[in-house]
């Protein structure tokens, strides 16, 4: 019986190390094909979708920013929108058509030309209520659009055919936009990735083809069609996309980098591992407990963008639905040492909700610390002294390590200034945000990033039927404000009227601005056209590799305290066609 | 045999079904869904979207439609399949664990089957390490029993033991990616990849190995045709390699399936920290972002293994010792 059984696991142990070894090879011969592309780089989570409609989070934009075309780009610096897949446009005088002239020269990455055509049906599809896009209500703006998107039957299908929707191609080359009322940051929102198109043709092939499985099928690389300066040819989840650069594309010659490896590493540690052994050019992130060291270097220089991390307060709750009280807290909380302390990359402390760095717009602030007139309010607002203790109140944030440590300081610092109790309470990232929208919280940690550079997208959060809220907190006058501002072509009064807006809310004190954010993005040193601007958007289009002098003469123009970092990327440069011909002109 | 594999896999459908059942309604009992984010959605698009995937309906009609294999999907999804109606069956049963939330270009499937070669790839580099340093440190430790070289392989396989494997992890990635620049950081694609996440991945089972290497061998020495061998006159390499050692390798043969086990679901930590885009990494990120259908999954998926594998090694154990019979199993 011994030995019949030896034989048996004779027979079978080296079938199955065959087995392995086979599979092993199989995996060499997958890897040994890649060539590393021209520029890799970290973009932090995986992409959701590549379909723009139905995409949501910044790193899927800058993949459909790279593999489609809007009607309208954003400037790499000053992000104004500038012509992309169109040529031009045209504002009537009431503010409320845009006829946009499509560009004769743009092409799908199959070879078609594209048309005026292909966007009403990518926005009636975006809109479409059975394509359920999460930001579906950037395009509510344009007439009918709210109604068809929300108005469905129990199918699930809209009610209103989109022939009600302001969107028309009277012509192959002519797009006209009906808006319902002025809106003036309509061209800012068309830059947005989400409204990207879509190709029909190659939408219907698949669905011929795949009754059952058309809906991932026509997002396969192999079978996505595109407009944009790069097509994608592979795609694994949690691995990498393969980006080249695209022939067809109408701007091609502008464009310096053949292909681009986009990774979607999660761990902070590896990250950085990866950027400093070189298999990384440009991360959008890292590990905090080494961003400090990694500060004097080149490659490493956080600046400011739309972002502000802050605490609400639960209005409909005693203690909170006193302003006074409100206006305490603001007045005790530790805005400097937290970013001194425990923050320490160049983090501002905020007194506003708006970060001060939009060009034209001069925002309310809250006003400076001031801890006896915050003793004094607690008094006036029957605590303390001669008055009703204060109650113990809860600092409710999502599980992380810097979100506890700043919670610690500010609890200490109430402690210790208004003498009051306060606990802390973490949950898990879903269970948060549940206990959040539905006003479970005294003081919760809450985080806003602008979607489009204008106050707007700031203000819009507070106004009472807001959905993202979530303090309880109305105003009349302020949405009264915010309306306003929405209708006002005047860019100066319209300034004026959110800084009015923002002005009440920093009275008010629903919300506690603590710090304005910084990018943590670490870059090669040799990578150009890497600009930073006000949404730390990046758009791989313009990006390209210095040469060795180009490279000296940026590093002669920076501060002498900084220091240098290893420059990958090839040292001869890659330029594109377009640089190439000037630089052998000069 | 038969009876015990029938029995098996009766246990096997009551196990799925409850391990199935539990896990789908504690996951939709967890506060928070698929589309919650930062941003909070219009209601009306959340209403759209909830409708899309479903979410709208009973919580037993989901459950129903999810395992199969009848397609509860009627006329929701016309529009979206073409308009020609939809299929009869669907669900679990029919093989199909349906699209993932978080990724929405792929089905489970398609993660799945694109994922899981990865893992079982990185778990049989892990595997060979194991057997390979355990097996030749347990027999230096048994043939110097007591020797300094036992005591310090025996402290380094309790060190192995002790110490988690991403502390390994960042020990090795300082001495062999920056000190000596011998490997990659992290990726995944060729036999360099592999070899430090295996390393790291194996090096607890190898500890174990060693371990039971070492014990069974020095049983086996201690009998008696080992000493009749050895008063043949054979070599003393001859005696441990070709005798004693097919014996004492029994306790760890027995180990390896819950070890393939082990190694299957250990990876998650090393594939994080080696960016490898294997199976492992979708078992808690699946949970964090409320992906319902592929959370369901990869816990069907490691169901599946675990149970074949301890059926398996169930199987070995008769075969390699005879004094086990099934039908008392």
């Amino acid at each position: 019986m011994i030995d019949v059984s030896e034989l048996r696991l004779r027979q079978v142990l080296p079938l199955g190390l065959l087995a392995g070894a086979f599979v092993a090879v199989l995996g060499l011969a997958r890897g040994a094909r890649r060539v590393p592309a021209d520029f890799t780089f970290n973009n932090g989570n995986e992409v959701t979708s590549l379909d723009p409609a139905t995409l949501t989070g910044l790193p899927g934009g800058r993949v459909a920013r790279a593999i489609f075309e809007g009607l309208v780009v954003s400037h790499p610096r000053t992000l104004e929108p500038l012509p992309g897949a169109a040529e031009s446009w045209e504002i009537s005088t009431d503010a409320l058509t845009y006829t946009f002239r499509m560009r004769h020269a743009a092409r799908w990455s199959n070879g078609a030309p594209l048309t005026a055509h292909d966007f009403v049906y990518s926005f009636e599809r975006f809109l479409n209520p059975l394509t359920a896009a999460n930001y579906a209500y950037l395009l509510w703006y344009v007439k009918g659009a709210r109604a068809y998107t929300s108005d469905v039957d129990v199918d699930g299908q809209a009610r209103h055919d989109f022939s009600s929707v302001g969107i028309r191609a009277p012509d192959e080359y002519t797009l006209e936009i009906e808006l319902d009322a002025p809106t003036p940051f309509f061209l800012d929102l068309l830059t947005f990735y989400t409204l990207c198109p879509v190709n029909r043709r190659s939408i219907e092939e698949a669905r011929a083809r795949w009754p059952e499985r058309w809906e991932l099928e026509w997002l396969r690389p192999e079978n996505i069609v595109t407009n944009g300066p790069f097509r994608i040819i592979e795609r694994r989840v949690n691995d990498r996309i393969r980006l080249v650069k695209s022939d067809s594309y109408w701007d091609a010659k502008n464009v310096a980098m053949r292909s681009i490896d986009v990774l979607a590493v999660e761990q902070e540690a590896t990250m950085l591992n990866m950027y400093l052994t070189g298999d990384l050019d440009f991360t959008e992130r890292i590990n905090p407990a080494l961003a400090r060291e990694m500060l004097p270097r080149e490659d490493f220089v956080p600046l400011p963008y739309l972002g502000t991390y802050f605490y609400r307060l639960n209005t409909t709750r005693p203690p909170f639905d006193d302003v006074r009280v409100r206006r305490a807290l603001h007045l005790s909380l530790p805005r400097e040492e937290i970013c001194e302390q425990v923050l320490g990359v160049g983090q501002i402390p905020a007194f506003s909700l708006i970060p001060p760095i939009l060009e034209g717009f001069e925002g309310a602030s809250a006003g400076q610390p001031d801890l006896s007139r915050a003793r004094a309010l607690l008094v006036e607002a029957g605590y303390g002294e001669g008055g009703t203790p204060f109650p113990t109140i809860e600092i409710h944030y999502n599980t992380s390590e810097a979100h506890s440590a700043i919670a610690q300081v500010v609890a200490a610092a109430w402690r210790d200034a208004l003498g009051i109790n306060v606990k802390l309470r973490n949950e898990e990232w879903k269970v948060f945000l549940d206990s959040q929208n539905n006003l479970r919280f005294d003081v919760s940690r809450s985080s806003w990033l602008s979607d489009y550079a204008d106050p707007s997208s700031f203000t819009d959060v507070f106004v009472s039927a807001g959905e993202n809220n979530r303090t309880g907190w109305s105003n009349p006058e302020y949405d009264r404000l915010v309306a306003l501002a929405a209708r006002e072509r005047d860019p100066q009064r319209r300034m004026g009227q959110l800084r009015d807006a923002e002005s009440i809310l920093m009275r008010e004190c629903p919300i506690l601005p603590i710090y304005f954010y910084v990018h943590q993005n670490v870059v090669a040193p040799r990578l150009g056209g890497f600009h930073h601007n006000v949404l730390d958007a990046h758009f791989p289009k313009f990006l390209y590799w210095m040469d060795d002098a180009e490279l000296a003469e940026k590093r002669r123009a920076q501060p002498a305290d900084w220091t240098r970092a290893p420059a990958h990327g090839p040292r001869a440069g890659l330029y594109s066609p377009a640089q190439q011909h000037e630089r052998s002109a000069r | 045999m038969t009876r015990f594999l029938l029995r098996r896999l009766l246990w096997f459908g009551i196990t799925l079904g409850i391990v199935m059942a539990l896990s789908f309604f504690l996951m939709h009992a967890v506060k928070g869904g698929p589309f919650d984010g930062e941003r909070q959605l219009e209601p009306a698009i959340e209403r759209n979207l909830e409708a899309r995937y479903h979410l709208d309906w009973p919580m037993w009609k989901q459950f129903l439609h999810y395992v199969g294999p009848l397609n509860l999907d009627q006329q929701g999804a016309a529009w979206l399949t073409g308009g020609d109606g939809s299929r009869t069956f669907g669900g679990v049963l029919s093989g199909d664990f349906g699209p993932s939330f978080r990724y929405r270009d792929f089905s489970v499937n398609d993660i799945l089957a694109e994922s899981l070669p990865i893992s079982a790839l990185l778990g049989f580099v892990a595997m060979m390490w194991a057997l390979a340093l355990g097996i030749s440190t347990g027999i230096a430790s048994a043939l110097w029993r007591g020797s300094k070289i036992d005591l310090a392989l025996r402290l380094a396989a309790t060190c192995g033991i002790a110490l988690p494997n991403f502390v390994i992890a960042s020990f090795l990635i300082i001495l062999f990616v920056f000190l000596l620049p011998l490997f990659p950081v992290a990726g995944w694609g060729n036999l360099s990849h592999m070899l430090l996440p295996g390393f790291c991945l194996g090096l607890v089972f190898a500890a174990y190995i060693s371990r039971l290497t070492r014990t069974g061998l020095l049983e086996a020495l201690s009998q008696n045709h080992i000493r009749s061998a050895h008063a043949k006159g054979l070599a003393p390499r001859t005696v441990v390699m070709r005798h004693a050692l097919k014996g004492g390798l029994l306790p760890v043969i027995s180990y390896l399936g819950p070890a393939t086990a082990g190694i299957l679901t250990g990876s998650l930590v090393i594939e994080r920290i080696f960016y490898i885009p294997g199976t492992g990494s979708h078992f808690v990120n699946s949970a964090l972002n409320r992906d319902y259908t592929l959370a369901m999954g990869v816990t069907i998926v490691y169901t599946v293994l675990v149970y074949t594998l301890n059926t398996i090694v169930d199987l070995a154990y008769t075969l390699l010792d005879p004094r086990i019979d099934l039908e008392e199993v």
